[in-house]
């Protein structure tokens, strides 16, 4: 028989559901895999022993012909969702020893639909960073490498873990968030399926807060299904979280086979930054192709704002950073600076112990945006310009109904290679990041491989709230472009 | 626009976060380089614009002032105080802050 880890997550339900096999089974071969890839680093905690009972549980529901529609299905978790009584760091030392006395919302919809938890994954510090390289607990290695060379990569961040740990089939698939491409730019690396879907269609009740105007959590999945599968459970109104939005959840699934042809593809001029590999350039002119051949219709369209995205980011995140890390005092949870002479020297010595440099860059910039006499400078204009930014894509999506980009502006690079200079590791997301300011949904889909036989992806952003139309279109994407390539196991 | 040290130790203390003073000189110079290359935005014509406040256009809800079932609830003080560092009878414990 195959090994269940090398069915997608669509072949392992069916399976389940045919008892072609047991949950335990499929737990049993992911934990395996998992135990021998330590390598990677993709998880902060493994939680084993949980994960074969809560199969043994799926087994016994599967045997009376019920459970849900992830029902058996082991997934793992960004570190970044609050799991009731298993360890949730965020990848900070500030969460040392935190087991939250709660479920998040969207952790809990896919444990509601039968899934099973095989641990927390590694991610940047705070989702904080594009390389995985700001964790506490080190950075994640990715699973593919350079032909002929032993080099680390990353594997994008700060969805680091979970896109390694799809990548290298640890999980069926896993859960991430997306601020600024956190989510599509690790897909992207690691050739895999990752969607941030509209602002508001998950809860983001139970996800530590970044920056709460901009997170969303979504999918990383090896497929187009899968992650459609993934999405359909993870999505809903939550009334715990008032930025959620109560409208119905398709069935996302049924929009895969659905007919392209008419659909109007938007392609931005704009998406282009220096330096960019002409690979990349030509696998999105082949992206064009692809879908013109699906009978689609090409719009050339103008996003002029979009060299502003990343600056304007780089105000509003740190400055909801600032405001929503401002919790971590050492009193309520996590760590306590065991020297200290006041309160004050408490809370200022447990912030200066507990968070990376990284973390604390951002809050230094969100605290003096924020401060007296530069807010109007700094957080109000950013503000206007997001508008300006949002306003350019409502009119786009007038005469679009996809706008098809390439997720990253490289393939996976080497660890170290971009640390000394921010503003070089912020550039990662210029394509994602308009995403996130504007609450479009997004995907990257991977398309083909570079060269040097890394993974590249291509993006399509829809209107919000048209995840089936982006789902119809990835799915078109997914089958021109044939994406089959696996990484070699070298990590064990 | 450049951000001196004095600046950064007075947004470090404003962000509650103890930067030792050899730090400081080096802070200055990445947050400089970030906000110049932030100061681009300048460069934008936002006369007219109304500030962003929501992507979504819904109109944030209003609940029953009630109290909750489940982990929004009360009655919870020892999962409330589970995590903390120091407690005391479901209390936090915290350094004396009025003399």
């Amino acid at each position: 028989m195959t090994n269940p880890a090398d069915l997608t997550l669509a072949e392992l339900r069916d399976a389940l559901k045919d008892k072609k096999l047991s949950a335990l089974e499929a737990t049993d071969a992911y934990l395996a895999r998992i135990e021998k890839a330590g390598k990677l680093n993709a998880f902060i905690t493994v939680t084993a022993d949980r994960a074969r009972d809560a199969a043994r549980a799926c087994d016994a529901r599967l045997a009376k012909g019920e459970g849900g529609p992830l029902e058996g299905v082991p997934l793992g978790v960004k570190d970044l969702f609050c799991t009731e009584g298993v360890l949730t760091t965020a990848a900070s030392h500030i969460l040392d020893g935190f087991k939250p006395p709660y479920e998040s919302m969207v952790s809990g919809n896919l444990w509601r639909d039968g899934a099973v938890m095989l641990g927390k994954l590694n991610m940047d510090e705070f989702a904080m960073g594009s390389s995985n390289e700001t964790s506490f607990y080190g950075p994640v290695i990715n699973p593919w490498r350079r032909a002929g060379d032993e080099a680390a990569l990353t594997p994008g961040g700060s969805s680091g873990g979970s896109s390694a740990a799809t990548a290298a089939r640890l999980c069926a698939a896993t859960i991430g968030t997306d601020t600024g491409g956190s989510i599509r730019q690790p897909a992207a690396l690691t050739g895999t399926v990752g969607v941030k879907p509209t602002y508001g269609r998950c809860s983001r009740w139970g996800i530590v807060a970044f920056a709460s105007s901009l997170d969303q959590a979504g999918p990383i999945a090896r497929t187009s299904r899968d992650a459609a599968v993934m999405l359909r459970s993870m999505a809903g109104h939550d009334p715990k979280d008032s930025t959620s939005v109560d409208r119905p959840v398709p069935d996302y699934e049924a929009a895969l086979g659905r007919s392209v042809k008419g659909l109007r593809i938007g392609v931005p001029k704009e998406y282009r930054v220096d330096g960019m590999p002409a690979e990349i350039e030509t696998l999105w002119a082949d992206g064009v192709q692809w879908m013109k051949d699906a009978g689609c219709e090409i719009v050339d369209i103008s996003l002029p704002m979009t060299k502003y995205a990343l600056p304007v980011y780089y105000i509003v995140a740190p400055a909801e950073a600032s405001s929503n890390l401002a919790r971590y005092d050492g009193v309520k949870y996590g760590h306590r600076a065991k020297e200290f002479d006041d309160i004050l020297s408490m809370y200022e010595n447990t912030r200066a112990e507990g968070f990376g440099d990284e973390v604390k860059r951002r809050i230094l910039i969100g605290t003096y945006v924020l401060s007296a006499g530069y807010y109007d400078a700094y957080y109000l204009r950013a503000q206007k310009v997001r508008k300006k930014i949002f306003d350019e894509f409502a009119g786009a999506f007038e005469k679009v109904d996809l706008i098809l980009t390439p997720s990253a502006p490289s393939a996976a690079f080497a660890l170290g290679e971009k640390t000394a200079d921010p503003v070089q590791m912020y550039l990662n997301d210029v394509f994602t990041v308009t995403g996130n300011l504007a609450g479009l949904p997004g995907a990257s889909v991977p398309a083909g491989l570079d060269a040097q036989g890394l993974p590249l992806g291509l993006q399509l952003l829809a209107k919000p709230f048209d995840e089936e139309i982006l789902f119809k279109g990835m799915y078109a994407l997914e089958q021109a472009a044939g994406f089959t390539a696996r990484p070699d196991e070298w990590w064990g | 626009m450049a951000i001196d040290k004095d600046t950064v130790r007075k947004v470090a203390h404003l962000a509650r976060i103890a930067e030792p003073e050899q730090r400081l000189e080096p802070l200055a110079k990445e947050l400089s380089g970030i906000l110049g290359w932030i100061e681009q935005l300048n460069e934008v014509d936002i006369d007219g614009v109304d500030a962003m406040t929501s992507t979504v256009d819904v109109k944030l809800p209003m609940r029953a002032d009630e109290l909750q079932d489940g982990p929004t609830g009360g009655g919870q003080p020892d999962k409330i105080v589970a995590n903390a560092p120091k407690t005391e009878d479901h209390f936090f414990v915290v350094p004396k802050v009025v003399e």
